[in-house]
Parts: structure tokens; sequence; C-alpha cells
């Protein structure tokens, strides 16, 4: 039912929009909210309480009370009041065992006794202990808000979007909206965030952004919730028009449904047009409770009393409803009969955002409000919440509910009421800091909006003092409640894709991620491919390997500072292993280092490593300035490994170079033309066998891949995985650094203490590593094979006879060339010595394994220099 | 963390375009005993006031800076490009500031 078109009405009349509210449809118009359409249907209890399920009804309508939330298309507790309606949305209450009107866990209100005194679940259900499972679960039920649906799929999509303003202005009210276009007319770039997405504002030279701030962070960081969309501005001037908030006034039964702050009244007959009772009584402190009367009165509204306590005093109000609906009203025994009773606390600034920015809360008696003072540079407070238009010296805003006559809330989102406040200081909670993590007042959904000054006035009236000395709470973001999508945002994860990486895809490859690279795991037959590299020729994309030009008259200095072996001997053409240590002598990352000219170095990484390994370059020459370029040519270059016995024979069709042994040994880097293309060929056998790691320029990876196949078809090429790369590295013992190794790792006990050149001055890790030699290795990296066929997990136990855990393993895989599990393990030292028996665990079982210290293939390293 | 840190080079920017690499430190002399090398790897000041740190503009120019921070406000005091001494070999650095290790 609507009144006549009223003169400033936000609903169009001629346009419809329907919804179901419990499985029936609601016709609203547009321009309406959920909570405006349901209440004009009829509804009168929209949520039942958090502890008590007391009916609830519209308290606020604007957006700040718990009363109203209820579950819209699956999103918990949604404030229907200020949601705007959608077509074919579907409502649905929480919180309800039964239906809003008959909630069987309502019982809670009634029995009284243990269950309903503040913080009773510390006191009343510790014994017997073992029945707290129990109990716990009976109170995660009662109590509670929506509930999140573990099984909903993703509905919607968030973002997150940086912006920059000159100045933000939040709070679009007249305050506000002033302050925008002053700031607009200096020509600066303003924006103006305003919650209500029907307020209107006329934009003019301003940007309008429908949202809400949600804090303001140092740096002048204000993040806006608009929905789907997270907006980080950052701002050069922020104004803060908050304005101030309705305040309840606290007397029992003032939370029936019917019991309303005078902008809901406002909202309910300007807005929306709708008659929000047949018989009003006001209580007011303040001129908005008169003007919410006069607005009754003139949509023909009986009042049946305005009791202005800034006039007459009035020692005790209750409110008596039916089934918790509001029926009458007692004003020192005096009985009215009404359906709606408006009550008005006074205003109280929206100081919030200004707190968390740094500013001051201050009691000012003249007022009886909290104003902030000492804003920060950079922040203004404009309008409501700077002082501005609130009314005179508060009277007692506060009655006691002691008298048998109802509960009396002090916050109606957590079920708190004045008795559990008295209960509180009686106890010795006599800080409302204290007492707000004892009893969670101003801790639920409205975050102190409606429960911050009442909790503040029941402290001062029991403690017999003023709200001044009693303070207020710690403001602090997020002003207002946000959904975990919006903070989550979509997540931004870079993937990184080789240049031949539609050619992985179309060969079957099934892609894995390594780090933020996409590689292929394998081509579907894992076996065949190892077996193709001990047989004939695999290739294999390592595009994905850090690469870095290390130039200038000291490189070599450079890297030998750097690293523990030596550079400076080295010939032009020949790399060397190398691993990168911290000062604390730990293994930080590896690859190899090719010398190409006297003062030229290329520099290969892991995979994952060649963002660090720039950093850690970049870093210690910030110190050293020592005459080298750094240069990181990861992306610029794609690189192929061509290995096994017939890799050289491929070689030989696709490039001029002479590649026999003597030409291009182990070790040898060489530059060249491969498939026409300007290389630089490797000859580094990670995998064991025979091979060529050609580098060369990404925008040929495809062709340079395509020929290779091509020229290879006969000779039995496949190309293969990351997978089975692991297998053949396995057999050879060599380690994948973050595999293998972990942040205690060093090299002595990795067992590759022939890197270390003790006899450099100094480099690196030098120190740590000598202090290691001088106690000798507590444990070693060694390699095992399996006396079964089981494969033990990666990060599995190994233990010795008396089942006591003394290791772990690292790697480990079936190889199908030695037909039998091998693996990698850190193990006491007194266990590294081959041959050596362990156990391992799999399945709750202990397998039998066998130390290998030498590697499992080819222990002499023929192939790999053949 | 959401301040604005000023680059030497390219003025001030989010926090978040930056590598934090902890306090300057002091690498020490040549052959330091086990407890001086363990307090140079391990232990920090954490001072609740001014601090001078190590900064690298991961998301810009790619420079590392030194800055002066108040830890208890995020306010920077100042920031420079440390200028090196590259004729002192590695050995010299028991005088001269060095790095920490990075966060990797």
């Amino acid at each position: 039912m609507r009144l006549p078109p009223q003169p400033d009405e936000r609903i169009d009349r001629t346009q419809e929009v329907v919804f179901t509210f419990r499985g029936k449809p609601v016709r609203a118009f547009r321009g309406d909210t959920f909570g405006s359409a349901l209440f004009a249907d009829g509804q009168r209890v929209f949520s039942r309480s958090f502890k008590y399920h007391r009916p609830r009804g519209l308290l606020c309508c604007s957006g700040s009370c718990p009363n109203c939330m209820m579950t819209v298309d699956g999103t918990p507790n949604v404030r229907v009041c200020a949601e705007p309606v959608r077509e074919g949305a579907d409502l649905t209450p929480q919180n309800v065992l039964g239906s809003l009107e008959h909630d069987l866990l309502a019982v809670t209100d009634k029995i009284g006794g243990p269950f309903t005194p503040v913080g009773f679940y510390y006191r009343t259900m510790i014994r017997p202990r073992r029945a707290w499972p129990l109990y716990e679960k009976f109170l995660r039920n009662a109590a509670g808000l929506g509930r999140i649906d573990p099984h909903a799929e993703r509905s919607d999509r968030y973002d997150t979007e940086h912006r920059h303003a000159e100045v933000l202005v939040v709070g679009g009210g007249t305050a506000g909206r002033e302050a925008a276009g002053r700031y607009a007319a200096d020509g600066k770039h303003v924006v103006l965030v305003e919650e209500n997405p029907y307020l209107e504002i006329d934009e003019g030279d301003f940007e309008v952004l429908r949202g809400r701030a949600l804090g303001i962070w140092e740096g002048g960081l204000v993040p806006v919730d608009a929905g789907n969309v997270l907006y980080r501005y950052r701002t050069e001037q922020i104004v803060v028009a908050t304005g101030a908030i309705e305040q309840p006034l606290v007397f029992p039964g003032n939370d029936l449904v019917g019991v309303m702050l005078p902008e809901a009244v406002r909202r309910l007959v300007d807005d929306w047009a709708i008659r929000p009772g047949e018989r009003a009584v006001v209580v007011t402190v303040d001129e908005n409770g008169r003007e919410a009367a006069a607005r009754l009165k003139g949509i023909g509204v009986e009042i049946g009393g305005v009791y202005d306590l800034r006039r007459e005093r009035i020692r005790e109000i209750v409110a008596r409803g039916r089934k918790g609906v509001l029926r009458s009203v007692e004003l020192d025994g005096r009985r009215i009969d009404c359906d709606l009773l408006v009550m008005s606390g006074g205003r109280q600034p929206a100081y919030s955002l200004l707190a968390q920015a740094g500013a001051r809360v201050e009691y000012v008696p003249e007022s009886g409000a909290f104003l902030p003072t000492e804003i920060p540079e950079g922040i203004e407070a404009v309008g409501s919440v700077a002082g501005e238009g609130l009314s005179a010296a508060i009277p007692a805003a506060t009655y006691n509910g002691a008298s048998g006559k109802g509960k009396c809330f002090v916050c109606v989102c957590e079920d708190v009421t004045d008795k559990d406040l008295k209960r509180a200081i009686a106890e010795g909670f006599d800080s409302l800091e204290l007492a707000k993590r004892y009893t969670t007042v101003t801790m639920g959904p409205c975050q102190g909006r409606l429960c911050h000054v009442p909790s503040i006035r029941v402290y001062a009236r029991e403690n017999e003092s003023d709200p001044g000395t009693i303070g207020t709470t710690t403001a602090r973001p997020p002003w207002g409640p946000v959904t975990l999508g919006v903070l989550a945002g979509r997540p931004h994860e870079p993937a990184q894709r080789s240049s031949i990486h539609h050619r992985h895809k179309e060969l079957g490859g099934r892609m894995m991620w390594t780090g933020t690279w996409r590689r292929p795991h394998s081509y579907g037959d894992v076996e065949a491919e190892v077996q193709a590299v001990h047989g004939a020729v695999g290739l294999i994309d390592v595009s994905t390997l850090g690469k870095l030009l290390v130039v200038g008259p000291e490189a070599a200095d450079f890297l030998e500072r750097l690293y523990p072996n030596r550079f400076g001997d080295m010939k032009a053409g020949r790399i060397r292993y190398a691993v990168l240590n911290t000062d604390a002598g730990r293994i930080m990352d590896d690859g190899t280092i090719a010398r190409l000219s006297d003062d030229a170095y290329y520099v290969t990484t892991t995979s994952t490593g060649a963002g660090a390994v720039v950093e850690w370059f970049e870093w210690w020459n910030a110190v050293w300035g020592l005459d080298v370029q750094i240069a990181d040519i990861t992306g610029a270059l794609a690189a192929v490994n061509v290995a096994g016995p017939r890799a050289r024979e491929l070689m030989t069709r696709l490039t001029d170079l002479d590649v026999s042994n003597e030409a291009i040994s182990y070790l040898d880097a060489r530059q060249g033309k491969i498939a026409g293309v300007p290389s630089l060929v490797l000859r580094i056998g990670f995998v064991g066998e025979l091979g060529y790691e050609l580098h060369f320029p990404s925008p040929y990876g495809e062709f340079v891949w395509d020929t290779i196949l091509e020229r290879g078809e006969d000779l039995g090429i496949r190309p293969f995985g990351l997978e089975p790369q692991r297998i053949l590295r396995l057999e050879k013992m060599h380690i994948l650094v973050g595999q293998d190794t972990d942040s205690e790792s060093n090299l002595i006990e990795a067992n590759m203490p022939w890197i270390v050149k003790f006899d450099k001055d100094d480099f690196v890790g030098k120190w740590a590593l000598e202090h290691v030699r001088a106690r000798g290795p507590r444990e070693q990296l060694v390699g095992f094979e399996m006396e079964d066929g089981r494969v033990p997990p990666e990060g599995g136990q190994v233990v010795i006879k008396e089942r006591r855990p003394v290791g772990r393993i690292t790697s480990a895989r079936w190889s199908p060339e030695l037909r039998k599990v091998i693996g990698m393990a850190w193990v006491p030292t007194e266990l590294a010595r081959d041959g050596a028996e362990f156990f391992v665990t799999i399945d709750g079982g202990f397998d039998k394994a066998h130390v290998r210290l030498t590697p499992f293939f080819d222990p002499e390293g023929e192939r790999l220099r053949s | 963390m959401s301040f604005l840190l000023p680059c030497p080079n390219c003025g001030p920017r989010d926090v978040n375009e930056f590598s934090y690499a902890g306090e300057v430190t002091k690498r020490p002399k040549q052959s330091p005993t086990l407890r001086e090398l363990t307090s140079y790897v391990y232990f920090r000041e954490n001072v609740a006031g001014i601090q001078r740190e190590w900064w690298y503009h991961r998301l810009g120019c790619e420079v590392w800076f030194q800055a002066e921070r108040d830890t208890r406000t995020n306010e920077v005091i100042r920031v420079e490009i440390p200028s090196a001494s590259p004729r002192e070999g590695i050995a010299a650095h028991g005088v001269t500031e060095t790095p920490d290790m990075p966060a990797v």
C-alpha cells in the first residue's frame, strides 16, 4: 500500500520490478529498495536477532543496523533496506529455524538463566570438558547471521582498480557536495564518494562514485567498495563529510518491531511513499523527532504523543509488544497504544574515518557528542561530522532495564543489553575497551554506528561520571562490512609462456605451473620420452631458464666475489657450473656461467630464480660499484636442449659449426647459426646424455623447434617434458635447487665441496662455509635406491631401525631405464656411505632403501663427454 | 603498509612497487668469529624510530637505494643511492655499509 504521490518520492510508479521473498513474488517499483518494497507489501518482521532470536524490523532504514539483513541471491547479510531492487532476485530470511514469525530458536529469549548473560559460554559450558563439542555445535547453530553456501559456484567477478584523485570527498550530503564544488571550481580533479545509490547528486564539475569508503590509510590511500570493484584511491586531499548518525534511546523493549529512528520515517514517507504506521508516539531529545512527528501528521498518521525529553522529564519508558511487535508504550506508567514508536537519541558525528587517519576524538558536553579534533594534515572535516548543526546538550537518553520490564538493548547487532554491561562492570571490566572485548558490544555488523554512544552513556551512568571520562574505543577499518570477494579481488597471477608455448599444446603437452611459468609436464608418455633421450635424441624447451649478461672490465672480479668458484681463469668459450650462496652459506640458486669473451659472461639461473638473482647481483654491486653491466635477457632469448646419443648427428644437419667432440667438447660454448638463426651453443648435460643447449632470439622459437623436430624425425626424435627431465636428472644425481635443497642447505653438506674455493680472498658465503667446514658436516645429501618398487613420497621420512626419524626424502622417481625406484635424501653423515641401509615410510609401512653416493646412470660421465 | 616511498629516480610511488631488504648492516671484517658472523647474518637492531634500510624499485627503475624511515610512522626522511667504493676489495667492507640478505 502506497501513499498518494509524494513531492520528492524516488519511486517510478510506471516501472514495476518483481522479485521473490520466501518463494512468493513481491511487486516493487523502480527506485525501491528490497526493504521498502517488503515493508510496502506488509512485511514487518525482517530478521531474527543474533542471540535471542527476537523478531526485528526496520530500525534505521539507512543501511546501518543489522535488522534487515537477508540472503539475496545466495549472498548472506545483505541489508535489504539499502539494496536497490533487482528483477527476479530471490530473498530468504536468515538465522531462523522455522519462519520469521515463528522461529523455534526464539526459546533462547525465554529460557533466561544460564543461557542469556554475557560470556555465559565461558562459564557454564566448561564442564564436562568432553561435552564442549556438543555445546559448541549447538551454539554455532543457534547464534549467528547468514550462512555461506560452501558448494556455491562463483557468482560474481571482483576486481581491484588503482585510481588517483587530487581531492576525494567522502559523503554526498550538503556539506560534501559544497566542498566538492568548491575544489572543482579551483580546477582540482575531484571525486565524491556516496554510499546511498539513490541520493541525487548534480555531478557538475566533479566525478561521483557510488560506493563506501572503507578507511583512510597512510599515503592518502582510500579504498572504496563499489560492489564488485574495489577502487584504491590515492589522494592528495581528503574531505570527510560523513555526516552524523542518529542514536537510539536505551529503554526496555527498544528493539521491538515498530520502534524506529526518525530517518527511517523520513525515507519511508518521502522517498518511497509508505505509511510507517497507524498510530505513532515520538520520544526525542532533538529536533529530528519533532520533524518526524510533523511528517507523520502530514500523511494522516494519528499521533499518540510527542515527548521532548529536553522539556519534560520522563523517569521510565517501557515499550510493550506481542510476539515482538510493538503494541503500546508506557511513559512513567501512562500507557499509550501505538504501532510506531519514533525514538531519537541525538546525532553522533560519524568520525570513524577521521579517527583512523589519526584525529583525536573529544567529548563536547554542550552537544552531548564526540567530535573529532586535531585532524591530520591533508584531511578536512566538513558538515555534521565536524559538529555543524548538532543539537544542544542531550538529556538522559538511557533508561534502566532492570525492573523486570523486558530487555533493554544497547547493541542490537550482538544482543547486548544494559544488564550485560552492568554485569561486565561488576566483574571488573571497568574500561570500555575491555567491556567491548568481553561483551562484544560495538563489534557486530553496525560496527558501533548505533551502539557505541549508547554503551558510553550506560557506562557513564553506571560509573556516575560523564561520557568524556569514559572515552571512546579505537576506530579501525573497514568502515562497514566488506564481502570477501571485494577484498580478494581477481587474482592477477602473471603467467609466463615461452615463445614455443603453442607448439607444446599442439603436440598434446600437459601444461603445468612452475613458478609463474607454464611448462609441459610431458607429451603424454613419460617413459617413452625418457627412452628417446637415452636411446635416440630428445628435445626440450628450456626457454624458462633465467639468462643474464654480465659485461664489463670488472665482470670477472664481480662473479668471483659473488660465487664460490673461479671465473677469472676460465678461457673464453668455456662453461662452469655455478652455485650462488648467501652470506649465511645457504644455497640460493644454481646455473651455468659461460665466458663469451674477456669481459662478457653469460649466466643462466633456475627458471624461477631469474628475478631474485638479478636483484641480488644489482644489490651487491650497489655497494661494490664495479664496472659491470647486468642485463636480464630472459625474455629476449628462447632456449632448447637437444640431448641423446644421436644429438651430434642431428646437430650436423642444423649447423655449419664443427660439432665434433674435439671442436665442441663437454662444457664448451660456441656462437654460430642453428637453422640459420644466430645462436649460442652450450654443451651441457643436465639430463646425462650428450647434449647441446641452444640459445637464440625468442621470435625464432617455433621456427627452430619445428626445424629440429623435422630434421630429427628419422633419428627417432621426441619432444620431452619436465617430468621426463626430472627422472633423467635424478639418474645423474643432479640437484634441483629448492627441491633437493632448502633454506638451510649448504654446498658442503649438499655434497659439492669441490665448487668452493676456500683459497679465494673472499666471496659471499665464504665465512659461513668455513665454519661449516670446521665443524664438519652434520648431514649429507645422498642418492638412494629402493629394494622394492614403491615410490616414497617427496618430503617423506628417512627412518632407521628403531623407527627413529633421521632424515627426509627430497626426490624420488621410478626410473624406466634402471628399472628401479631412485631418489635423493638428506641423511645423517654416518649414513652417508655407499650401501648404507635405511627405511622410508610409505603409507604407514617401512620400505628398505640403500644409499648410493655416485650417479645411478653413467657414473663416470662417459656418455656426457662422448 | 600503504605509504608512498620516494624513489630517488622516480619520485613518490606506492610501496608495493618496491622490494624491501631490511636494515643496512655492516659486513664484518675478514674471517669473523662465529659470534660476529651470526650477529651479522641473523641479528637486527629492529629500532622503533629512524632506521636506514635498503629498497629496490622492482617495478620501476630497478635501482637499489637506501632510505631513512621512521618505523613508527612510516615517514621517509631521506633517500639516496649509496655511493660505492669500487677500488676497495670485498675484504674492505668491514668499514663500508654492505647489504643484508635479500628477501628471496
